[in-house]
């Protein structure tokens, strides 16, 4: 059996001529290397989303400066949670497809409205992908979230997974975020938030998220499209962590105690 | 016999690795299991360094096919093209064939282009082999080189495809004993001496814990121009496997 270059190899999945070797092969094909949440949310300007920077291989916190938020044109974000290889593959593809539509379009200047693929479109896309990736029992193993404006000039916000699922929203959460974060976004919620606003409470959340899941990172990224300035996405950066408060401090092993912890 | 993802490390309690579901468990051992018969593997230490103009790259010359050790003399630090070379772990076969792919890709690379190949574009070269056919592989490299437009780097592609430049990288199964070591001694810009140093002193102590691990160490030392080869006996390291 040759080596493939071509994605020959994967999207088509044909029997192995070796029965031993199909039967046994994993179809689904476990994650390896993997991040985790992403959350995203609308804003007075535009959309924002967040994630850390942390990439695990199984329990261990291997790659601690991975870029999980990526701009695939000049109007759409995508962030994505799950397998980092599958990942890499989604937003390769969105690339690709990008800069073959400004090649081929009637005019290559960028600003001309509607030339580029808008975010919306972008969903939709990744839907058709994973959805028939998930058909040949063979899924991009990932969560995404794609953030940027419609064609209609709204700001978009939608979440697609590796089965295909799709859902659009004003605040969506992945992964353990869907469990933390949403009911935290839930409440402080406004549809006129300020720019400060929106990212205080995704940092807000990032933080709980550090607290409480075990495969998250305090080293996050910001990104976010608006209409006067597209697409930006911060570098990573610390975020600040609270150890204070008395449970931390009061020791509960004592001999004396009820044995709490 | 399944064909799992599970990395190379021995030990099946590794909380570290992903636990999945292992099929047949009764006769195999831990090493063998995820091993076609007669297959070895590089149970492994390896790892890059960049300095300031170049990178060292290190490894042991322990493979083992289960608890035999198949070649203790190998080395696992290949070539793919003059500034470029490749650390390898995993399945010996794959990565031997996995090599062969990318040395006769890159060479081509630079026949048509008339112009050294960067790093970068045989890291990702390698990066899609393995993405393309994850399913039959068991590969982990380490690519680290040299090339005139982005100087020294290191770009590590683990089990499953995924591609990432790295400030440094270790791997293999020896590498999770060396994961606090050099947290706490890697430094940025570090000297060649430094470096190579630090890359004997860190596979020393990863051959002295890892029973996948041993014999001698083999560094390269890759810059514009030159390429140092070197080795240390195996009763010349720096920390020799029976501790302290």
């Amino acid at each position: 059996m040759s080596l493939s270059l071509t994605s020959g190899g994967t999207s088509a999945r044909q029997p192995s001529s070796i029965s031993a070797l199909s039967a046994a092969t994993e179809r689904t094909r476990r994650p390896m290397v993997t991040g985790t949440s992403v959350l995203g949310i609308r804003y007075a300007d535009g959309v924002m989303i967040a994630a850390d920077t942390l990439c695990s291989y199984g329990s261990m916190a291997k790659y601690k400066d991975a870029r999980r938020l990526v701009s695939v044109n000049a109007k759409t974000l995508v962030g994505g949670g799950g397998e980092y290889s599958d990942f890499q593959a989604v937003t390769e593809l969105l690339k690709r497809n990008a800069l073959e539509d400004r090649c081929t379009a009637d005019s290559l200047y960028a600003e001309e409205e509607g030339e580029e693929g808008c975010a919306r479109e972008v969903w939709n896309y990744l839907r058709v992908v994973m959805y028939n990736r998930r058909n040949k029992m063979n899924p991009l193993w990932n969560d995404l979230v794609v953030a940027g404006f419609s064609s209609g000039g709204d700001p978009f916000l939608g979440y697609v997974d590796k089965i295909g699922t799709t859902y659009e929203d004003t605040f969506i959460a992945t992964g353990f975020g869907s469990y933390l974060a949403l009911p935290l976004m839930r409440e402080k919620y406004r549809p006129d938030l300020e720019e400060g606003e929106a990212r205080a409470l995704l940092e807000d959340c990032m933080r709980v998220l550090f607290y409480r899941d075990c495969r998250a990172l305090n080293k996050i990224q910001i990104a976010k499209v608006t209409k006067e300035d597209g697409v930006l996405i911060s570098d990573p950066y610390e975020i600040e962590t609270d150890w204070s408060s008395a449970g931390f401090m009061t020791p509960k092993g004592e001999l004396d105690g009820d044995g709490g912890w | 016999m399944a064909l799992n993802f599970r990395s190379h490390h021995p030990h099946p309690h590794h909380a570290h690795t992903p636990d999945y579901n292992y099929g047949s468990l009764s006769q195999k051992s831990a090493e063998t299991r995820n091993l076609k018969p007669g297959e070895v593997s590089t149970g492994t230490t390896i790892m890059a360094i960049p300095f300031e103009g170049g990178v060292v790259l290190g490894a042991d010359s322990r493979v083992s096919t289960g608890t035999y050790v198949a070649n203790r003399v190998s080395d696992k630090i290949a070539q793919l093209h003059d500034q470029i070379w490749c650390c390898r772990s995993g399945s010996a076969a794959d990565t031997q064939a996995l090599t062969d792919y990318v040395r006769h890709y890159l060479a081509q690379l630079a026949m048509e282009t008339d112009r050294q190949p960067t790093v970068k574009q045989a890291a990702h070269l390698m990066k899609r082999l393995i993405y393309e056919n994850k399913d039959h592989l068991m590969a982990g490299v380490i690519i680290g080189g040299w090339d005139p437009i982005h100087g020294g780097s290191v770009y590590n592609i683990p089990l499953g495809g995924t591609c990432i430049k790295m400030p440094f990288a270790i791997g293999g199964s020896g590498s999770t004993y060396i994961y606090g070591l050099m947290d706490s001694e890697y430094k940025v810009g570090m000297s060649k001496e430094e470096a190579k140093t630090l890359v004997k002193k860190a596979i020393s102590h990863a051959m002295a814990r890892d029973g996948s691990s041993g014999g001698i160490i083999r560094t390269v030392a890759v810059e514009e121009g030159s390429t140092e080869r070197d080795y240390i006996p195996g009763d010349k390291l720096p920390y020799g496997p029976a501790g302290w």
